[in-house]
């Protein structure tokens, strides 16, 4: 290393505006891109999200009104309670179902876990719109669960309740995003000591003290991030509750891209939009505040 | 029980198994019934029939949305890999502030839900004097595409021996050279793995693309519009059929190509180690 330095120190002034040219290029592609498509356009949301609806791409004048609106009027109250409610729900289903897969691959699936990460992950690589297409079919009143439970003789009638529920939105949602909370709490679990849980167990501990005293913790910040990575895209998620959620399931999402669509108040989405980016916010800041705290018991 | 034993979990093992049937039934549901005999997705199957296939071979709408699909990914695909090779490179062997910042906010994206990456780039296109278009869609699936690309590629750089590029700086090679020479036929094979998962992303993206099509309808636009038509569903089947065969196909080989440029790491480039938030 020392080497490299000392002769980098001895270039020419020409190899060394070389380098800073090299520099500049290589940085220029991530940062024009993300200037642009990432700060630039988060930046216009919130400044149309403070602007009045007069037809107009930037609106007309400052306001506050969007979100007093959407704060305050209980159809917008409802719908934002009703998306946190559903986001967490899939979130904590997610999780849980998730974890003793989780813990089979880090701990008993041996020589097959390779295979076994692949496969948990491939349906992440299928259209997603495919997947919620598929839930639509099986939950249907004509659909292949009921028709199923009626060949096997399990029912007599076709029930009713399976689609447009805000439970058909949960399985779904958990359905989609599986791979999504299995893998980082995998990683977590891969990192606990394995001479811990040996000098627990010498130590006369039973497995389920050691599970809850020793892995459960450790694997935490796996956790955090699961349900952060879960509950991110299911918040604001438009397509399942729009197959398979009924009038009873509209979430943020929907109403969004109502604003943009029918309603054409665009300042207003635009209010929508930065609402559900702070909810987000807090839930980031909440996951890396537990995650400071499991991490510093560790 | 000793955990860090491979003893036998029954009950685990179990469950493992009922979960991969949970994950994997609902979606082999559109082949199953893409050769059905009848309009209605019901148990029992009535019988065997190639009739919804066929069906898809004289549909013009569907041909140009395949086109619009291939092309809108594999453009996609190339600036998505072309950011993710400059920054995952930057982050790795500049390591400065900069660097890391670029490559933090290329990441961002997994934290902002489809629905408003469509809205804020929907407005972005609008100023831009540009307006819903193929052109749009590019721009939205490069940015979706975005944290898979930067991922793959500084896992893949950050894997290369350091000795390897300081030599041949040592030997009097530029930068430049050193990058294009040693540095990027190193890492083929996570560029190759980048674009086929950024295409596949792109390839399957519905929301984003939902907001910013002009007239021009993406292949999952495509398959949206013919829900609405109870008679179109068998149709849908089978060309579902064909898209998820298309994804399985091309993320198993993305997956292999990955595995066999970086055999140290076997976890699958899904897993979102990396939050952004760190």
């Amino acid at each position: 290393m020392s080497v490299s330095v000392d002769s980098a120190s001895a270039l020419p002034a020409a190899s060394e505006r070389q380098r800073r040219l090299f520099g500049i290029g290589m940085r220029a592609p991530g940062a024009l891109a993300t200037s642009v498509l990432v700060l630039f356009a988060l930046g216009v949301v919130l400044f149309l999200g403070f602007r009045t609806n007069d037809g107009s791409l930037l609106g007309g004048a400052f306001t506050l009104d969007n979100f007093k609106t959407a704060l305050t009027d209980p159809l917008y109250a409802t719908v934002i309670l009703r998306s946190l409610a559903i986001a967490g729900f899939v979130t904590l289903a997610t999780v849980v179902t998730a974890y003793p897969v989780a813990y089979y691959l880090a701990f008993h699936a041996g020589k097959h876990r390779g295979l076994l990460l692949f496969v948990v992950t491939l349906p992440f690589w299928t259209s997603y719109l495919l997947r919620v297409f598929a839930w639509k079919v099986v939950l249907a009143f004509n659909g292949v669960l009921n028709s199923a439970l009626l060949v096997t003789g399990i029912t007599s009638e076709p029930i009713l309740a399976f689609l447009n529920t805000p439970a058909a939105v949960v399985v779904t949602l958990a359905h989609a995003y599986a791979a999504f909370a299995i893998l980082p709490i995998y990683v977590a679990l891969e990192n606990v000591p394995r001479s811990l849980i040996e000098a627990a167990e010498d130590l006369g501990a039973r497995p389920t003290s050691i599970f809850r005293r020793i892995i459960l913790p450790i694997s935490m910040p796996g956790v955090m991030a699961a349900a952060l990575v879960v509950f991110v895209p299911t918040v604001g998620d438009y397509v399942t509750p729009a197959l398979v959620g009924g009038p009873n399931s509209t979430m943020i999402g929907s109403m969004i891209q109502a604003q943009f669509g029918k309603a054409n108040d665009w300042p207003f989405g635009a209010a929508l939009s930065v609402i559900v980016m702070l909810v987000i916010l807090a839930v980031v800041a909440i996951a890396r505040v537990a995650d400071k705290r499991f991490g510093s018991k560790t | 029980m000793n955990p860090t034993s491979p003893t036998k979990a029954p009950w685990l093992t179990i469950y493992v198994v009922a979960y991969v049937l949970f994950l994997y039934l609902p979606i082999a549901i559109i082949p199953l019934f893409s050769f059905n005999n009848s309009i209605q997705a019901a148990f029992p199957l009535s019988g065997f029939t190639l009739e919804w296939y066929r069906s898809l071979f004289d549909n013009e709408n569907l041909h140009r949305a395949f086109q619009t699909s291939l092309i809108v990914g594999v453009s996609a695909a190339f600036l998505a890999t072309s950011i993710g090779v400059t920054v995952g490179y930057m982050e790795v062997a500049g390591g400065d502030r900069a660097s890391r910042l670029i490559s933090a906010l290329c990441r961002l994206p997994i934290l902002i839900p489809g629905v408003i990456v469509g809205i804020a780039l929907l407005i972005l296109v609008n100023l831009a004097g540009l307006g819903p278009s193929r052109m749009a869609i590019v721009l939205g699936h490069t940015l979706v595409a975005l944290p898979t690309a930067v991922v793959i590629m500084r896992g893949r750089f950050s894997s290369l021996p350091r000795s390897f590029s300081e030599v041949a700086m040592d030997l009097g090679a530029h930068e430049w050279t050193t990058f294009r020479r040693i540095v990027l036929p190193l890492a083929a094979p996570a560029i190759a793995s980048s674009f086929m998962l950024s295409f596949l992303t792109s390839f399957d993206e519905f929301i984003v693309a939902f907001f910013l099509s002009g007239t021009e309808p993406t292949l999952p636009l495509f398959v949206w519009g013919q829900l609405r038509f109870p008679k179109a569903l068998p149709s849908v089947m089978a060309l579902g059929t064909f898209i998820l065969l298309a994804s399985i196909v091309i993320a198993t080989g993305a997956e292999i190509i990955r595995r066999r440029g970086a055999s140290n790491d076997e976890l699958p480039v899904t897993t979102p180690r990396p939050l952004p938030i760190s």
